[in-house]
């Protein structure tokens, strides 16, 4: 297979508007006569199924929530990164493009990342005009903040709800393409299959979650705008929807996955409190600006935390990154909260947990400033918990959040099928190894708002219609495999539940294939995910029918993929022998323990093709050279 | 703690209903309201029983998915708060608890405590949008908007659209979520231009839905998971007044 990622030609600051110049276009009474599926209603997918209906397409929109302002997008609390420069501080699209590269560790595609750097401004502009309510100063233009590692205050954001005022913006523009017609949205609605005529994406075959009808749907081309696979973890901070089962459909009819092993653990999660915890839950980042984390020097140290004396206190960020301290990177901070655990020195039950304390900062700044800066996290922090951080440190750990590796596509964001474009976090384009934060909200408006209106033009100028109906033949043969399987699923007769198996599935993820992997666990996670799934197979237990409302059936169907993609994480992470981003292999590493990137030999894009069931898949190599940013280490000491 | 659920089961939107008892012990006063119905649910699969549907999603108090009348109160006993957010230290030992999903004529029930809410989807599109297209936009600063007007906007903008306002009226009235959109964007200068068409036609699209009228009876700012002021009605009938005789 030849990946071809179609860069344009030329310096980087020109090749996004030369490549606009050179796309084809679709004169404005043509496109009506084209129709498009978007699967997703997110920020990416919202956003593009908006913008494709103002344009005149025909857009079929698909949610499996029930309503399209429900997507995950919503969760995001921090803020969107723009280089605006509205603070004077020396931002510019170079540094933005700069940080993003180095804050994913040199595995990112440079000129897709100076793209979205460039449209990054164009969106808070397009947000505004939306009635998205920013946070503003009193002379009434746009405030900032600062975040993660970043020098310059870039971050716009919308009090704590950041996601949810930009998703609502993309959801009303949405709403008013369906008002005119030109956008149908389908909500509640699963896609459980792609379907492929002459190699070319043409449908997608669903289940509505309500009567369990399934359906056929075609047009021109698709779009995934289907979120992120945290969930093979089991307990992540996405939601308990969010699965992986439209992108590992497409993987299965010949899209390439991309980095699957690129994950993000957030280091400020609260931690988990006991077998039946259905989820984690987030603290913003936010909260290290003031909080110090800590914990007990002595191993086994049981003591209140009140009771421990400072000088049998370890705040190990400030210690072992004194220029960073408490802000280290993500993936740094996560990794030293679990040596510290490993060490026996964690705190909470089970000794999963590191203290985050504010003590320092009431007495400096008072409490009625702490009170103003976090109250509203302190108040979901004791709502979860029934602890008082201002009374007791907060307890927090690491926690599965984000998946930069998605599936492969090229500049235009199209995948190696050709009409099947992806984007947001589904695809892996833009954040490398790791992803800094307040950059998820932009790339997903980014693709969805500028980037997919322009590249959908061009494919469909370049290819015409599909010129196919739903009477071809495999659309029925799609629908049967999705019959079949559903059947399958419902006729296992077992009695283990997909809860149960998902996190025995979980466990083993996050024990080998979480923060720090090895080559020995990997082995081992390889020999015990194919374990599962045949248990799976042959001991699944869903009660209920395919014809109505069935919560269980659902699970079963998306956890029967994510046992096959946690199997390629595994892989992919044995693979990539070198330390990079939030892929931390512990062979890899300097003296101090710090991830050690090996450029000469992985300064690729591990791209994986499927080659049938029973047979491993198959590993390409997008090759990444970096003419503006050159690969350094990243160092936070 | 062990307690007991009386909880409203249903097979389909044209089942009738019902209330079953189920016991649930071995809870434990950390878990949330909704893992405490994920260990019901997990027991009842293993006996080969159905499970009880309930919307969840996120599961951090921000989706709006979750959706359950507690002992008669939306989202359950604690201010401000959703049920995903509820945790079970708020209930004793030996409680019986009631769970009903929420009812109204607008919000058909699909199975169990599962409803459909797309009229609030429908009222929104009816007008509660800024007709803006992708790339009309000016410089995000070239509009000043004053700080506590924006401020303002952002307190109706936190409504996350849950129902639960409608669920507890009385009269099934959907106006707290109508004004929340109606005065978010009517807060904003890019609201403006539009502000007298949005409020008849979400208005008029709120009354086709089978939505009740206000009566005043402050249920919904009472039990809104985002705490969204009761004043925005009021803000939103004067809207209405001033746009009806305009375009009379």
């Amino acid at each position: 297979m030849k990946l071809d990622a179609k860069i344009p030609s030329g310096p980087i600051q020109e090749k996004w508007d030369r490549h606009r110049f050179e796309l084809k276009l679709v004169n404005p009474a043509n496109k009506r006569k084209y129709s498009v599926i978007v699967v997703g209603s997110g920020l990416a997918g919202g956003s593009a199924a908006a913008t494709l209906g103002e344009l005149g397409y025909h857009v079929d929109c698909f949610c499996y929530q029930d309503s399209a302002r429900r997507a995950h997008s919503i969760a995001a609390q921090g803020g969107i990164n723009a280089a605006k420069n509205y603070q004077n501080d020396g931002d510019s699209i170079w540094r933005l493009f700069y940080d993003t590269v180095k804050g994913g560790d040199f595995r990112a595609r440079e000129a897709n990342v100076y793209r979205l750097a460039q449209i990054s401004n164009a969106i808070i502009d397009q947000c505004v005009a939306q009635g998205v309510p920013f946070g503003r100063e009193y002379g009434g233009l746009l405030d900032n903040r600062s975040f993660g590692g970043a020098q310059v205050s870039r971050t716009f954001y919308a009090r704590g709800q950041t996601g949810q005022q930009l998703l609502l913006g993309c959801y009303q523009a949405l709403a008013r393409q369906v008002n005119t017609g030109q956008v149908k949205m389908h909500v509640r609605e699963e896609m459980l299959d792609l379907v492929l005529v002459n190699g070319r994406a043409v449908g997608i075959v669903t289940r509505n979650m309500v009567t369990g009808e399934i359906r056929k749907w075609v047009a021109d081309a698709v779009v995934l705008a289907t979120g992120g696979y945290s969930n093979a973890y089991y307990l992540s901070t996405n939601a308990k929807g969010c699965n992986t089962t439209a992108v590992w459909r497409a993987y299965k009819k010949g899209a390439v996955f991309a980095n699957p092993c690129y994950t993000q653990i957030h280091p400020t999660g609260i931690p988990q409190h006991g077998e039946y915890q259905s989820k984690l839950t987030l603290m913003s980042e936010s909260l290290r600006n003031d909080g110090r984390v800590w914990v007990p020097k002595e191993v086994g140290d049981k003591r209140a935390p009140g009771d421990i004396p400072e000088g049998e206190r370890d705040y190990y960020l400030e210690r072992i990154y004194p220029s960073f301290g408490n802000l280290a990177p993500r993936d740094v901070s996560s990794r030293a909260a679990k040596r510290m655990c490993d060490e026996g020195r964690g705190v909470g039950p089970g000794g999963r947990g590191v203290y985050l304390d504010f003590e320092d900062a009431i007495h400096r700044v008072g409490i009625d400033t702490v009170r103003a800066r976090y109250g509203n996290l302190f108040h979901m922090y004791e709502k979860i918990t029934g602890e008082d951080p201002y009374k007791v440190p907060m307890r927090i750990y690491p926690a599965p959040h984000y998946t930069m590796g998605g599936l492969w596509v090229d500049y235009n964001l199209m995948s190696t099928i050709p009409g099947l474009f992806v984007i947001g976090e589904a695809n892996f384009s833009d954040h490398g190894a790791n992803r800094l934060g307040a950059s998820a909200l932009m790339q997903g408006l980014a693709d969805g708002y500028f980037v997919i209106p322009y590249t959908m033009g061009d494919f469909l100028a370049q290819n015409g219609p599909s010129g196919v109906s739903l009477d071809d033949p495999a659309f029925a043969e799609t629908e049967n495999e999705v019959r079949a399987r559903i059947d399958r699923l419902l006729n296992i007769g077992g009695d283990r539940t997909p809860d149960n198996l998902h996190i025995e599935l979980g466990k083993v993820m996050w024990d080998y294939c979480g923060m720090s992997r090895t080559k020995e666990g990997l082995e081992g996670a390889l020999e015990k995910i194919p374990q599962i799934r045949q248990e799976f197979w042959e001991n699944l237990k869903v009660v209920g029918n395919n014809e109505s409302l069935n919560q269980t059936l659902e699970k079963a169907g998306r956890l029967a993929d994510f046992m096959e993609l946690s199997e390629l994480m595994c892989r992919d992470a044995l693979a990539r022998e070198e330390s990079c981003g939030g892929h931390f292999r512990e062979e890899h590493q300097t003296e101090d323990g710090e991830a050690k990137r090996n450029d000469e030999d992985f300064s690729h894009v591990s791209v994986w093709e499927f080659k049938g069931e029973d047979q491993a898949p198959e590993m390409h190599k997008e090759a990444l050279t970096f003419e503006n940013c050159k690969p350094s280490i990243r160092s936070y000491k | 703690m062990e307690l007991t659920l009386h909880v409203w089961r249903q097979d389909g939107p044209d089942s009738p209903g019902r209330m079953e008892i189920y016991k649930a012990d071995d809870v434990s006063s950390d878990m949330s309201f909704l893992e405490m119905l994920d260990v019901v649910n997990e027991r009842l699969l293993e006996e080969g029983k159905e499970p009880i549907a309930f919307d969840h999603d996120c599961r951090e108090g921000i989706c709006g998915t979750c959706s359950l009348m507690i002992n008669g109160v939306a989202h359950g006993p604690e201010e401000g708060t959703t049920v995903c957010q509820l945790h079970m230290r708020k209930f004793k030992d030996g409680d019986s608890i009631y769970i009903e999903p929420w009812r109204a004529r607008a919000f058909p029930i699909l199975r169990d405590l599962v409803v459909d809410r797309g009229a609030f989807d429908r009222i929104i599109e009816a007008g509660g949008y800024v007709s803006v297209a992708t790339g009309n936009a000016p410089d995000a600063n070239t509009i000043p908007v004053n700080r506590d007007e924006s401020e303002m906007a952002m307190d109706a903008a936190a409504c996350i659209g849950c129902g639960a306002c409608v669920a507890s009226c009385p009269n099934g009235s959907a106006m707290l979520f109508v004004a929340a959109k109606v005065a978010h964007l009517g807060h904003l200068p890019q609201g403006q231009p539009e502000r007298q068409k949005r409020v008849l036609a979400m208005v008029e699209q709120m009354d086709k839905e089978g939505f009740g009228y206000c009566t005043n009876h402050y249920e919904c700012e009472a039990v809104c998971p985002k705490e969204i002021p009761r004043k925005f009605i009021a803000e939103m009938n004067r809207d209405y007044l001033k746009a009806g005789m305009a375009a009379e």
